[in-house]
């Protein structure tokens, strides 16, 4: 049983790396071929852009982790994740799985999703500000509270369903949830933004 | 071993193949600069970055600015430090744009100088008795308590009175007053200055006035921090129901602004909970509105000293735009005080060689791109030389702020670069060069590594007395550290 999910995800991962889509980043910040070869980054630019962002956004020690043959499987059982939509401010969608009571942070980061979380959330930033795009998904989370509520204050592009990442946890009622990371040199005030629910 | 030497090698060939990597320098080392560097490391795949800074300490004010109980607001050092250790990054501490090296030799050696080094003077009152002892900007009163070392032997006397006034109604304000007013042993366990809570377990000062010249409508502050002074225990809070009442203008004002109406929410929750009769000893924060400074008051007892501030009572008044400000009514009102600390904004330093715009205080830019001067006309551009945060924007906004602003900047530099490819462009000494005039002048530069052995110094020595760090506070025991 143990030996054929790991030889399925291993054949996963090797068909994600032919595609290009998938590389499992380590903590080191070096590509890891499945047969156990570092590879020096300088010679492949677009995966060296890859190690460079895992390097820079590095997997914060205080978060739990999954590994990535975990986050790469298909078929996973629904209620261990759900599907998370980001689109980010150019419009790009990149579709992961994040494991229920995981954040949406954390969850961003374990994919490389370009989420900033300044504060690694301990709720005294609001860089980690997402946009949930569908407002049936935004009434299915509990109200923020004050501590979040004072941080979105401060927000850049706040909207009527703008939440901290940090404060998204993963649970089965979000399954397919959309979030939008706002676009950053569009404007340095609180403006009014309402997205159109779909 | 040898996949470093292999590394090594092939980056030494990789950028002799390519045209001339690109030499970045910024100047400071705060937010601005390490978004920045942060940026321009991941836009160009072959820039090297050198970052410098007149302390020997990096960060600007994440260190010396963000209050000692407020540690998780500090944690976005833990990216920086990132980008600091990344190999095509080094950070340069103890080197004083000015005096180590000229502006016009950093363009010399580097394609593009970026300048953040934000706004280490404040803006002036400009009204009698500004220069009375006991008077002090909230700048050096914050360096003071978070251990910056030019700030260590400030002349502060927290037992000859029980009062402080502080004009302003900012977040800078608040932290101010907290400080004051949060009893010592809460703060014996942040990383605050020992001399400075050493000063402040002796403080005689049990009330606290902040004073804005307009209404709780307009007042600076947000939010978090005013929930938080709200909430220290055995505190006092004074507010007169009269100052909440709004107008019309005022309704208009808050229905627009959720930060402005969250915060005038909390204002009016804490009128109407209202002071109980004080105890004695207890301490007293009081919300002063609709006041302008118009001059201080000279103590007859103690010549040279403040007693008190003299104070013109104002009303708003439209001028256009749907802007208001606050002017004189004629009327008037002292309070009486033996300190004062203005928190009424910070204000950049010019340097040779560098356009100022004195009437603002920044440097005059488009999208972060120096202008020749203050004309406004967008084709005069000094070329190469761009600026962020403060520096660029005025000293205005939280540390996130600069996310954006350096993302700007550095668009602004990309697009710049792009243009220049067209043309040859030669190559620049960089690293090379500023180290070998380092080297001439006798510099003692502090490396990235370094800094980390006066961070593990200070870490070791706080866990001695249960704080987070114990900060080493004089440039002596800073550069004797780093050079150990």
């Amino acid at each position: 049983m143990l030996v054929s999910k790991v030889s399925r995800a291993g054949i996963l991962m090797l068909r994600g790396l032919s595609r290009g889509k998938l590389t499992p980043i380590t903590r080191a910040g070096y590509i890891q071929r499945p047969y156990g070869q570092y590879l020096q980054p300088w010679f492949e630019r677009q995966t060296e852009t890859k190690v460079f962002q895992g390097s820079i956004f590095l997997k914060h020690h205080s978060f739990s982790t999954t590994t990535t043959a975990n986050a790469s499987e298909e078929g996973s059982e629904k209620e261990e994740t759900i599907s998370v939509t980001f689109v980010d401010k150019d419009g790009e969608e990149q579709h992961i799985k994040v494991p229920i009571g995981m954040s949406m942070l954390e969850a961003a980061h374990e994919n490389d999703i370009e989420l900033e979380g300044a504060c690694e959330g301990s709720l005294a930033c609001s860089t980690c500000h997402v946009i949930v795009m569908d407002m049936e998904y935004y009434n299915k989370l509990e109200d923020p509270a004050d501590e979040e509520n004072d941080m979105l204050d401060l927000a850049f592009g706040l909207t009527e369903t703008s939440r901290l990442g940090c404060q998204v946890i993963a649970k089965p009622e979000l399954d397919g949830i959309r979030l939008a990371i706002p676009a950053a040199t569009r404007n340095f005030a609180v403006d009014g933004y309402v997205p159109k629910p779909h | 071993m040898a996949i470093f030497q292999a590394r090594t090698w092939l980056s030494r060939s990789f950028s002799t193949l390519s045209s001339h990597p690109l030499r970045v320098c910024v100047v400071g080392s705060g937010p601005a600069g390490f978004y920045t560097a942060e940026k321009m490391l991941k836009a160009h795949q072959e820039a090297q970055v050198d970052i410098i800074d007149r302390l020997p300490t990096p960060f600007g004010l994440v260190r010396s600015g963000v209050a000692p109980d407020h540690p998780e607001t500090k944690i976005v050092i833990n990216q920086f430090s990132r980008v600091a250790r990344h190999d095509r990054c080094s950070f340069f501490g103890n080197v004083t744009l000015g005096s180590s090296v000229s502006l016009l030799e950093l363009r010399e050696l580097y394609h593009v100088v970026v300048l953040a080094y934000g706004a280490e003077s404040d803006r002036a009152l400009g009204i009698p008795g500004e220069d009375l002892v006991g008077i002090h900007s909230a700048r050096e009163f914050v360096w003071w308590y978070n251990g910056h070392p030019d700030c260590k032997n400030l002349d502060l006397d927290l037992k000859n009175t029980d009062t402080a006034v502080i004009l302003g109604q900012g977040n800078v304000a608040l932290d101010v007053a907290r400080i004051l007013l949060r009893p010592a042993t809460e703060l014996a366990t942040t990383d605050i200055a020992s001399h400075a809570l050493a000063a402040l377990e002796e403080s005689s000062i049990r009330k606290v006035y902040l004073v804005g010249r307009r209404g709780p409508v307009q007042a600076a502050c947000t939010a978090k921090e005013l929930r938080e002074v709200l909430g220290i225990k055995d505190l006092c809070i004074h507010l007169q129901e009269a100052d909440l009442l709004k107008t019309p203008k005022d309704e208009e004002e808050i229905k627009n602004n959720r930060i402005q109406r969250r915060v005038y929410e909390l204002l009016s929750k804490a009128a109407t909970t209202g002071p109980s009769h004080p105890r004695s000893g207890q301490r007293e924060l009081h919300f002063v509105f609709f006041r302008k400074p118009d001059r201080f008051l000279e103590s007859d007892e103690r010549r040279g000293h403040v007693s008190g501030v003299h104070f013109e009572k104002t009303v708003l008044k439209d001028v256009g735009d749907g802007k208001r400000v606050a002017v004189g009514t004629g009327q008037f009102e002292d309070l009486e005080c033996g300190m004062v600390l203005k928190s009424i904004g910070y204000k950049s330093v010019p340097v040779d060689g560098l356009p100022f715009d004195h009437q603002k205080g920044v440097v005059p830019n488009i999208r972060g791109r120096v202008l020749h001067d203050t004309s406004g006309d967008p084709t005069l551009l000094e070329e190469g030389l761009y600026v962020c945060g403060w520096l660029k924007r005025g000293p205005t906004g939280i540390i996130a702020t600069n996310l954006y602003c350096a993302e700007e900047t550095v668009v602004s530099i990309s697009e710049d670069l792009n243009l220049l490819a067209s043309k040859a462009s030669l190559p620049k000494p960089g690293r090379e060069g500023l180290l070998h005039l380092l080297d001439n002048r006798k510099v003692k530069f502090v490396q990235f590594s370094a800094w980390e052995k006066i961070d593990s110094t200070e870490t070791r020595l706080g866990s001695l007395k249960n704080k987070p760090r114990e900060k080493l506070t004089t440039w002596e025991e800073l550069l004797k550290v780093a050079r150990e």
